[in-house]
């Protein structure tokens, strides 16, 4: 299957870029970011909190088998209906700090959308610790839904 | 002397990154590498121990000359430090697209 996600990280810079194409209107890609029950879903994690607007903020939180809390939060700077979010995204206590996050929501044909991510990190040093993120953090999430299904078998 | 070097570490440096792209397509000896930088000769021989050390280039000698080349393997393994990353967003936005076309 062709991989559509693409992510660009130059080396020593402090920012990344990811950017995907969807066989989505960019309606439906806008709104799979602003609707929390639809949030729920593709990112796997519970919505606290989700005030898309000016001033607004956001609180997610995952409780992994074991009962560990994870809290992903922000402020929400800007929203503009399927054109923008801009937003600072913070895993708490994770050592990469606070990013400054610009999604571009692009309607390229009727059924067809693009989604352009640009994540502004602290330093380049807190930047490839993200990128580090799904050696450690990815695999233990796999490794608790194992678990769990394991679990479920007994 | 750090027994393993970091190859991120290795490719940070602009010079660095300069030798690699000039042995991308030949092997040279250190005194031809040095040639192309205003850098002193022993700067130049310190970054290629470097870039030895960490695998990035290779050495071989060929008579009475040493001669370098790029390890093409080595630097296979820095983009597919980024792929796992890359594959955890690729799983969320094939979650969100699926979820999505149910919407329509």
């Amino acid at each position: 299957m062709e991989l559509k996600t693409k992510v660009i990280a130059e080396d020593g810079k402090q920012d990344l870029l990811i950017t995907r194409e969807f066989e989505l209107p960019v309606e439906l890609l806008f709104k799979a970011y602003v609707e929390p029950e639809i949030v729920e879903q593709w990112m796997g994690t519970k919505v606290l909190k989700l005030e898309n607007q000016k001033y607004g903020g956001y609180l997610f939180e995952t409780i992994d088998p074991k009962g560990n809390k994870y809290r992903f939060s922000g402020a929400i700077h800007d929203v503009v209906s399927n054109q923008t979010i801009i937003r600072t995204f913070e895993f708490e206590n994770m050592p990469f700090g606070v990013q400054l996050e610009f999604l571009e929501f692009e309607k390229l044909t009727d059924n067809t959308s693009k989604l352009t991510m640009h994540s502004i990190y602290q330093s380049a040093a807190h930047r490839n610790e993200n990128l580090k993120l799904p050696f450690s953090y990815g695999i233990n999430v796999a490794h608790n839904r194992l678990q769990e299904i394991v679990n479920n078998l007994k | 002397m750090n027994l393993r070097r970091d190859v991120f570490q290795a490719i940070a440096d602009p010079t660095r990154r300069a030798i690699l792209v000039l042995l991308a397509s030949q092997s040279m000896t250190a005194g031809a590498i040095a040639s192309n930088f205003d850098t002193a000769r022993p700067t130049v021989s310190k970054h290629l121990q470097i870039l030895t050390e960490c695998e990035l280039l290779k050495q071989e000698q060929q008579g009475r000359e040493m001669y370098y080349h790029f390890n093409p393997e080595k630097m296979k393994e820095i983009a597919e430090f980024i792929e796992p990353f890359r594959n955890m967003w690729e799983d969320r936005f094939n979650k969100l697209e699926s979820i999505m076309k149910k919407q329509k």
